[in-house]
């Protein structure tokens, strides 16, 4: 329909069914991803898009929806659910704002050295559009972080995302470089550490749940010694957001891991032995043969680590029913937790603003870090 | 530094040759992988001893081995596989994952050999004429009553019509990399924004809670990944095999599905494990569009939270027969995925 491929220009005057068949093989070939997406993705973003703008009331033999315009979304972003997506602000002190400003500052100059080399307009609308929210998220996160603010949905999920993600690299990439040293059973661990990615995220939050429970868990008989069975993790906000950000890493670790692991095997093995011979230590063999070698495969795992980390829900729904209070609600949840209430036009609202926010977050890590990655190894 | 002068000590720290490491390197680093192993370990162990302890047993306090200090009973397992209706979900779960994988591999496969070997040029100006009508369309459904079939059959002709006499004459044009971007791309969107439009669809189409449900989502939701890992098998393959069978007069179809598919076999694997993994696992999904007859094994667990609290040696059994099958493919097929993920990684 939309597709017409260049082979399929009719010739001859008279084709048979199978000639035709050929001839728009190529349209043919792509055109069922095409429908499903289309029906799954444009056709569903099209209505979310409507529904975000709407209110939805249950009325009698069915449902309503009366369009309202952007009330959603200034109920979220201003009015009276503000202090769940966004939080509670507090008054950030002198060392905050000082933060923030380096922040900003680092932002412009950012921008500045873009613009004093060759920009192009779509270049430096799209470098706007990424600081502009970096920016927003930022000051975001430091009034609710801040003295009598409590953060809201997008600030529990970006960390998820950031700490995540970057623990998860770090491990990973640990654990690869000890495994990609010459050692015995290097299959053995390979098999062993890629398990906890195949275990249901459902599953894996009961499992911790039962880890930690503080009577019958494991360590309860450690916790005793200590004196501190009494206390309780869910209780307390940092201590929710770390276990759901322990179950999350031992379940992504392994992707990273199995990865990069690949990734050092493939790497000049002759170059590592040679620099050996010169005598450099284990830290110099890193830095200048083995990141080189392996940072476009760094980049772009951490890229598709990235696009699934915004969308976590199976973790704080199971393990802390996104309690306490709000402390480990992400948006996803937050949405899910919206439409559970009715409150259709609130869930599509949320929905959408975590796709700008992830949309914006992963085509800026694409375009800043993943493809000069890769054309430094080109 | 000849080999006599070397100290005890230093031997310690220096590797024997350049292929090897150092003898307290080499246990700090056997030390360091297996206490990751404990990590990943415990708590599998513990799902699966817990999944051993009767139902008052585990209120009792913790206890760490079987036979030592409890003793282990089916109890839980008799009545999740035989009392309990686990093997439904259980099903549900197999039938809806095998079913989804092999559709989006299917699809997902065609699409990237195409989107490898032939050239596109679709016509920018048609794509946006498709999309307004669509939001066109919708809108009217939507808002002003329309009955869609009327809708749907206007905005067909109109676009026919655009497509005849506006978009030929326009130039800009999408590319091969902009309709695979577009592709991938539509992975970053978020479950949460597709599914309450996929909820009312399947309400309308009256397929709610039903298996083909679960089996078209999934397809959806995984087609960019296929697509995204596949593209450089395909990529990778020699031209010549597919062009002498070309000039032997094979079609295109029969190319793919005789010379390129088995060609590309270790990266198949790859992808077909990692995208069952994620059908088989998904949650969020199918909370929505399922809940009595399609019920998955996530939703089933995620249900044994009871008002009664977690039945916990019921819901270790369900977790232990859930990760047992997967681990075990995994485990048999595991170095295909490690380089199956590499090359996708690489060029993505």
């Amino acid at each position: 329909m939309t597709t017409t491929a260049t082979t399929g220009i009719d010739a001859a005057p008279r084709l048979s069914w199978g000639e035709w068949v050929d001839r728009r093989s190529g349209g043919l070939m792509v055109m069922p991803a095409v429908i499903v997406l289309l029906c799954f993705a444009i056709f569903t973003l099209i209505i979310s898009a409507y529904l975000s703008l709407s209110r939805f009331a249950l009325a009698q033999g069915g449902f309503s929806l009366r369009f309202i315009g952007l009330a959603n979304f200034r109920k979220l972003l201003t009015g009276s659910q503000q202090y769940h997506l966004l939080g509670k602000f507090g008054t950030p002190g002198i060392v905050l704002w000082l933060v923030l400003s380096a922040f900003a500052a680092l932002l412009v100059w950012l921008l500045a050295r873009y613009l004093s080399r060759r920009p192009t307009v779509l270049g430096t609308l799209g470098r706007l559009v990424s600081a502009a929210l970096a920016l927003s998220l930022a000051t975001i996160a430091v009034v609710t972080f801040a003295a009598g603010g409590v953060p809201g949905t997008v600030i529990t999920t970006l960390l998820y995302v950031v700490v995540g993600v970057t623990a998860q690299f770090g491990l990973g990439l640990g654990l690869a470089l000890l495994c990609g040293r010459p050692i015995r059973g290097r299959n053995f661990f390979r098999v062993l550490f890629f398990i906890p990615l195949m275990v249901t995220p459902v599953g894996i939050a009961y499992t911790f749940r039962m880890l930690a429970d503080m009577q019958k868990g494991p360590f309860a008989p450690l916790l005793r010694a200590f004196g501190i069975s009494e206390w309780s993790w869910a209780t307390e906000a940092w201590s929710a957001r770390l276990m759901v950000l322990i179950g999350d890493t031992w379940q992504w670790t392994p992707f990273m891991f199995i990865v990069l692991l690949a990734a050092i095997e493939n790497q000049p093995r002759d170059q590592v032995e040679a620099a050996r011979l010169d005598g450099a230590n284990g830290w110099q063999i890193f830095r200048d043969i083995t990141w080189p070698a392996i940072a476009p495969v760094a980049a772009t795992v951490v890229l598709i680590r990235l696009i699934e980390a915004f969308k976590i829900v199976d973790l704080p729904n199971v393990l802390t029913g996104g309690g306490p209070g709000l402390a480990t609600e992400s948006m996803t949840l937050h949405a899910f937790i919206a439409w559970r209430t009715q409150d259709l036009g609130g869930s599509a609202a949320v929905g959408y603003m975590l796709l700008f926010i992830s949309t914006v977050a992963c085509v800026s890590f694409f375009n800043f870090v993943v493809h000069p990655a890769r054309r430094f190894e080109a | 530094m000849t080999g006599q002068s070397r100290s005890r000590l230093a031997r310690l720290f220096e590797p024997p040759s350049v292929e090897d490491q150092s003898p307290a390197g080499k246990v700090v680093t056997y030390l360091l992988l297996f206490v990751w192993s404990l990590v990943v370990l415990v708590p599998l162990y513990w799902a699966l001893i817990t999944s051993f302890e009767g139902g008052g047993e585990v209120d009792n306090g913790p206890f760490y081995l079987p036979f030592v200090d409890f003793k282990p009973s089916l109890e839980a397992w008799n009545f999740m596989l035989l009392e309990n209706n686990t093997l439904g979900p259980y099903l549900n779960s197999v039938v809806v994952a095998l079913g989804s994988t092999v559709l989006a591999l299917l699809i997902g496969t065609l699409a990237a050999y195409a989107l490898v070997r032939i050239t596109f040029q679709v016509k920018l100006a048609a794509v946006a004429l498709f999309l307004i009508l669509l939001v066109a369309v919708i809108a009217a459904v939507a808002m002003f009553g329309v009955p869609w079939e009327i809708a749907v059959g206007v905005a067909l002709a109109l676009f026919l019509l655009g497509l005849i006499t506006l978009v030929g004459r326009t130039r800009l044009a999408v590319g091969n990399s902009d309709i695979e971007f577009w592709i991938i791309s539509n992975r970053i969107m978020p479950p949460i924004v597709a599914v309450l439009p996929i909820y009312v669809m399947f309400q309308q189409l009256r397929m709610l809670d039903t298996q083909a449900a679960l089996i078209a989502t999934y397809t959806a939701v995984n087609l960019p990944i296929v697509v995204w890992l596949t593209r450089d098998f395909f990529a990778g393959i020699p031209l010549d095999l597919e062009e002498s069978a070309e000039i032997d007069g094979a079609s295109k179809f029969r190319v793919f599905f005789t010379i390129a598919l088995p060609l590309v076999r270790s990266g198949l694997v790859a992808t077909f494990l990692l995208v069952l993994i994620l059908a088989w696992n998904e949650y969020l999904l199918a909370l929505f569009l399922s809940n009595a007859k399609a019920q998955t094994m996530p939703v089933l667990v995620s249900a044994q939270n009871t008002t009664r609290g977690p039945q916990w040696w019921n819901m270790c059994v369900l977790i232990v027969v859930m990760i047992a099958p997967v681990v075990v493919i995994s485990s048999v097929l595991q170095k295909h995925i490690a380089r199956g993920l590499l090359v996708g990684a690489v060029k993505g």
